[in-house]
């Protein structure tokens, strides 16, 4: 019943499911994505009453490939440390689904795609997507693998953002929920961070007004600054100052030039190369605006609270406190309101001076608040041990 | 779930004051175990605040639905009768603010419970008086310089606050050292000296008594 593997459009052979022309997705923006093809993965087994299904969001720059080895960058998934047998997202217990997001560039439609009316690559004639958009692709996803309700979402930073979404649109289908070192809205702050990337790409003189791919050409220079830019905001002061401190690359003085003579600036444009292989400008541009729009509470009246009315739904809202891109006051504001409207609502600020990107990494103390989390879910829904294998591929 | 060791006496109490099934907020519910007890023993819907890393992760381990925050800021985000029961248990007295604590545990419950150390218990007056220091016993154990207890009261100081908030006990039970009840028709004077703790089940003025 999934999609056959095959080589997708980002030449990775990955999972792919393709929606026809009657199953458009209608965008937030009066937009209509169609043929719609999702790229996704799938770990673990779904279980014979189909209760274990795990839905994980990935992040901005995310994909699809949670755990294993990617097969664009070889490296491990975004998320090997919480991913796998034993680890707290158990393959052997959970039937895991991680998708790659609508404007992506990972095998589901976004800019790069071809736009079926004129035969050339979508560019900015993609229609701005949203946290949303993104979840409505999901769940089409979702339905195409036969799962009703989802065990769990689970997912950090923009993918927390689509937590978030899943719970407040689909109640009923949502058993359990983690969003992660995320906010119901983006702040200022992070949409100023945004435009600065955004900037770089369309400063590109390869960007070409967006129509790069048809001219042979790829703004990877200004991608790498947006890149360069948004790494910073994702670790913290501390952790930057322990790894490289002022400490020189490859040489015992300064150059005075503007070569990288600090390690910092060498680690920087490293990051900003190594994600130019592997993501699309345009797609940066697309996902970046998504997180712009994202404010839950603008969606009800204003309210957060509303937006979790009479939910059923367990969570578990998980901060960092050295994140300083999506702070504990963020997760506070979601916490308070589902306390508001009642919702059963576990909270852990975790001491970490990794930054943002320690839901990422092996923090023991997230370790342990995940696992936990997940087997006292796991009671109340009734899930056994370890799935016998073999119920769903 | 796992068996747990011998209750503590002043949970029994606070169990046996919680209706069967009621909506509860633990507050300072520290590793969990007055909620659990209470979702055993009375099958209630549980929430719980607390301040400690530690006890958070413990109490989201054992699947129970807490928070991490702080009674003195945290309280005044929670919405008016959100809960049946408000439980502030051994807490009380660790807050910097404990009468507006207090007074947002009447406004989000419809009933409060308050378990306290009695800083009247004639050992406590004993250590100061004869010994000159400042007390410490199995209730009170910390010295002077790292406890975190800094607003200690007396259990006659107790009833003297609720009465200023338009409150109104409707049960009282002080616990001797051994943690057994004080016979309910002594005085508030044989309470106030030979209680070690006590605990409250409060209401507001004009809520109808429980059954």
């Amino acid at each position: 019943m999934q999609g056959e593997a095959r080589t997708n459009e980002a030449g990775t052979n990955g999972k792919t499911v393709v929606f026809p022309e009657a199953e458009a997705l209608v965008t937030d923006g009066g937009g209509r994505i169609a043929p719609l093809t999702i790229g996704y993965e799938t770990y673990g087994a779904l279980n014979a009453d189909k209760s274990n299904a795990i839905l994980l969001c990935h992040a901005l720059t995310g994909d699809q490939y949670a755990a294993g080895v990617h097969p664009v960058t070889g490296k491990p998934g975004w998320w090997e440390a919480m991913v796998g047998p034993g680890k707290p997202f158990d393959t052997e217990r959970y039937f895991i689904i991680c998708s790659n997001v609508v404007g992506g560039c990972m095998g589901t439609t976004g800019p790069a795609s071809i736009n079926p009316a004129t035969g050339k690559p979508y560019g900015l004639d993609f229609p701005v997507v949203t946290i949303r958009d993104m979840v409505r692709a999901q769940a089409m996803l979702v339905d195409h693998l036969g799962v009703d309700t989802l065990f769990c979402v689970a997912g950090g930073s923009m993918g927390g953002m689509q937590v978030l979404q899943w719970a407040a649109s689909y109640p009923e289908r949502v058993f359990s929920a983690m969003p992660i070192a995320t906010a119901a809205k983006h702040s200022a702050q992070n949409i100023g961070f945004n435009e600065v990337g955004r900037q770089a790409v369309m400063a590109d003189p390869d960007w070409r007004a967006g129509r790069y791919l048809e001219q042979g050409v790829r703004p990877e220079k200004g991608l790498a600054v947006a890149r360069m830019s948004a790494h910073i905001t994702y670790l913290s002061e501390a952790a930057l100052q322990r790894k490289f401190g002022r400490k020189l690359q490859d040489r015992s003085a300064p150059t005075f030039s503007f070569d990288a003579d600090f390690q910092v600036e060498n680690y920087l444009r490293y990051q900003g190369l190594a994600f130019v292989e592997r993501f699309d400008a345009n797609s940066y541009l697309f996902v970046t605006r998504a997180c712009d729009y994202f404010d839950l509470a603008a969606d009800y009246n204003g309210s957060l609270a509303q937006a979790f009315r009479d939910t059923k739904t367990r969570f578990c809202v998980v901060a960092f406190d050295s994140d300083w891109l999506y702070p504990t006051s963020d997760s506070r504001a979601i916490v308070h309101a589902l306390n508001a409207s009642g919702a059963s609502v576990s909270f852990v600020e975790i001491e970490s001076d990794k930054g943002h990107d320690a839901f990422l990494l092996h923090e023991p103390m997230f370790v342990a608040t995940t696992r936990g989390f997940l087997e006292s879910a796991g009671k109340a829904r009734g899930l056994r041990g370890r799935t016998a294998p073999g119920v769903c591929e | 779930m796992s068996r747990m060791e011998t209750p503590r006496q002043d949970h029994l109490l606070i169990v046996d004051m919680v209706e069967e099934g009621a909506r509860v907020l633990d507050v300072g519910c520290g590793d969990g175990a007055l909620l659990q007890l209470l979702a055993e023993r009375k099958n209630v819907d549980g929430r719980g605040v607390e301040l400690s890393q530690r006890g958070v992760n413990e109490c989201v381990a054992k699947g129970l639905s807490v928070v991490q925050g702080d009674a003195d800021t945290d309280l005044r985000d929670y919405p008016d009768d959100g809960f049946d029961y408000v439980i502030l248990s051994q807490t009380l007295q660790a807050t910097r603010h404990p009468r507006d604590a207090l007074q947002n545990m009447l406004r989000i419950g419809r009933r409060a419970i308050v378990s306290l150390p009695n800083f009247g218990y004639w050992r406590v007056r004993a250590q100061l008086v004869f010994r000159g220091r400042m007390p410490v016993t199995g209730n009170l154990s910390y010295s002077w310089h790292d406890t975190p207890n800094i607003h200690l009261c007396t259990i006659r100081d107790f009833v003297e606050l609720v009465d200023a908030l338009g409150a109104r006990i409707e049960r009282g039970v002080a616990l001797d050292r051994a943690g057994a009840p004080i016979r309910v028709n002594a005085p508030w004077w044989v309470w106030n000296l030979l209680g070690e703790q006590a605990v409250f089940l409060l209401a507001r003025d004009g809520e109808p008594p429980q059954p």
